[in-house]
C-alpha cells in the first residue's frame, strides 16, 4: 500500500455557508489525523468532501489509494445476517469471504455473524460499520466519531484495528471528540470560517 | 460492469424479499377480477374494454414499489458507499431500473394471461397485450425509478411520487391500449418509441436525482 492524501487549502461551502477554509495537510502511508472542534464546524463535511461525496467549493484534494468511510450510517442490509450484508460490500470491494471473516475477528463479532443486522445493539452496529471500513481493505480509513457508543473493551478494539491498518501503511483521518489513542496523530482543530 | 451486477442483484434480491412480485401481480390480477364485477358481465364489453383496463392496472402495479426503490437506501447510507467507491450514479440508476423490471415486468406478462381470461380477451388482443407490455414495462421502470430519485428526500413522498408519475406515464397509457385491436401497428411503434425514450433518458435523470440526494 502506498496510500497518499494531499489537502490544499480546502474550502466547504453547505447551504450558502462558509464552513471551514484554507485546510491544508498531507499525509503519507502510516499517518493519522485527528480532526477535532465544536459541533457543527464541518468536520462530517470536511470527511464527506474527502470522500468525494460533497463537492470541494475552493482548493483540492488528491488521493492515492481506495478510499472508506464509516459515518453514522451502516449501510448494511437490515434483514440479512451480518456476514452476508458485509459479504455485499467486501464483494463490490474485491476482499471477499476472507476479508469478512478477519474484519469480523477485529471488532469481535465474530459470534454475531448470523445474526440479522436489525437485531444488534447500538455499539454492536457502530462495531459492524468499522469491520465493513477493515473488510474493504481500503488504504484511506475516513472515520466520522468512530468511537461513539463503543464500551472501553471495543474502543481497545477500534484503536488495535487503526494501529494495524497504519502499520501495514494505510492511512487514518478520525473526527472525534473522545482521545482515540492515535499515537503520533497529527491534529487539526477546525474553527469556523469567518 | 462489477458493480452494475451486484447492485442488480441486491436490488433484485430486495425486491423478492419484501414480497416485491407477489404484490403488484396481486394488484393486477384483483384489478382484472373487480372490473366484471364493476360494469357487469357482458362479454362484448369486457372484450372491447379488457386491453385497456390491464394497461391501467399495469401502470398501478408498476408505481406500487417506488418508494422502496431509493429512499431506503439514501437513507441507510447505501447510496454513499457507492459514492465513495466511485460507482457512477447512473450506473447505480440503470442497475436500479434493470432490477425494477425484472422485479415486476415479466410477472405482468405472465399475470396477463389470467387477467385475459377473466375479461374475455381472445388470443389476438392477448397477444397485443403481452407485446405492448414487453415494449411498454421498461419505460415504466425507468419512469418509476426517475421518480422515485426525485422524491426519496421528501416526507410523504409516496403519495407524490403517484401525483408525479402518473401524469407522466399517459403516452404509455394511450399507445398502449391504443396497441390493442386493428389498427394498433402504429400505436405500437410509438409506445416502443416513448419506452425507449424513457429508458434512455431514465439513466440519466435518475443519476441526477440520486446525486442531488446528496446536498
Amino acid at each position: 500500500m502506498t496510500a497518499q492524501l494531499a489537502v490544499e487549502n480546502l474550502a466547504c461551502v453547505r447551504g450558502g455557508r462558509m464552513l471551514f477554509k484554507g485546510i491544508s495537510f498531507a499525509l503519507g502511508a502510516g499517518d493519522a489525523l485527528l480532526l477535532t472542534g465544536p459541533n457543527g464546524v464541518g468536520k462530517s463535511s470536511l470527511l464527506r468532501a474527502l470522500a468525494g461525496l460533497l463537492p470541494v467549493y475552493a482548493g483540492s484534494v488528491a488521493a492515492q489509494g481506495r478510499i472508506a468511510l464509516a459515518d453514522e450510517s451502516p449501510a448494511l442490509d437490515p434483514r440479512l445476517p451480518l456476514a452476508r450484508a458485509l459479504g455485499f460490500w467486501a464483494g463490490l470491494d474485491g476482499s471477499g469471504d476472507g476479508g469478512v471473516a478477519a474484519a469480523l475477528d477485529a471488532f469481535n463479532l465474530a459470534p454475531l455473524g448470523d445474526v440479522p443486522v436489525r437485531m444488534l445493539s447500538t455499539g454492536q452496529r457502530r462495531r459492524a460499520t468499522l469491520a465493513r471500513i477493515h473488510a474493504s481493505a481500503a488504504d484511506i480509513w475516513l472515520l466520522d466519531e468512530p468511537g461513539n457508543g463503543l464500551d472501553t473493551a471495543s474502543l481497545g478494539l477500534l484503536e488495535a484495528a487503526i494501529a494495524a491498518h497504519r502499520a501495514q501503511g494505510g492511512l487514518v483521518i478520525a473526527a472525534s471528540h473522545q482521545p482515540l489513542g492515535l499515537e503520533g496523530a497529527t491534529a487539526l482543530a477546525l474553527e469556523a470560517a469567518q | 460492469m462489477k458493480a452494475f451486477f451486484s447492485i442488480l442483484a441486491r436490488d433484485l434480491r430486495l425486491s423478492l424479499g419484501s414480497g416485491g412480485i407477489g404484490l403488484p401481480v396481486v394488484f393486477f390480477l384483483l384489478v382484472a377480477t373487480l372490473y366484471p364485477f364493476a360494469v357487469g358481465p357482458d362479454g362484448d364489453l369486457l372484450a372491447k374494454t379488457g386491453g385497456g383496463v390491464l394497461w391501467v392496472a399495469a401502470l398501478l402495479a408498476a408505481l406500487l414499489p417506488v418508494d422502496r426503490l431509493i429512499a431506503p437506501d439514501a437513507e441507510s447510507g447505501v447510496l454513499d458507499q457507492y459514492g465513495v467507491r466511485g460507482v457512477g450514479e447512473e450506473i447505480v440508476a440503470l442497475a436500479k431500473i434493470t432490477a425494477h423490471w425484472l422485479g415486476f415486468g415479466p410477472a405482468l406478462m405472465i399475470a396477463a394471461l389470467p387477467a385475459a381470461a377473466l375479461l374475455h380477451l381472445d388470443g389476438t388482443i392477448l397477444a397485443s397485450v403481452e407485446i405492448g407490455l414487453l415494449a411498454g414495462t421498461p419505460g415504466l421502470a425507468a419512469l418509476g425509478v426517475m421518480v422515485a430519485s426525485l422524491t426519496a428526500g421528501l416526507r410523504r413522498g409516496g403519495a407524490l411520487a403517484g401525483l408525479l408519475m402518473l401524469p407522466l406515464a399517459v403516452p404509455l397509457i394511450i399507445f398502449g391500449a391504443g396497441s390493442i385491436g386493428e389498427f394498433g401497428g402504429g400505436a405500437l411503434r410509438f409506445l416502443a418509441a416513448s419506452s425507449l425514450f424513457l429508458v434512455a433518458v431514465g439513466p440519466f435523470a435518475a443519476g441526477a436525482g440520486i446525486r442531488a440526494l446528496r446536498e
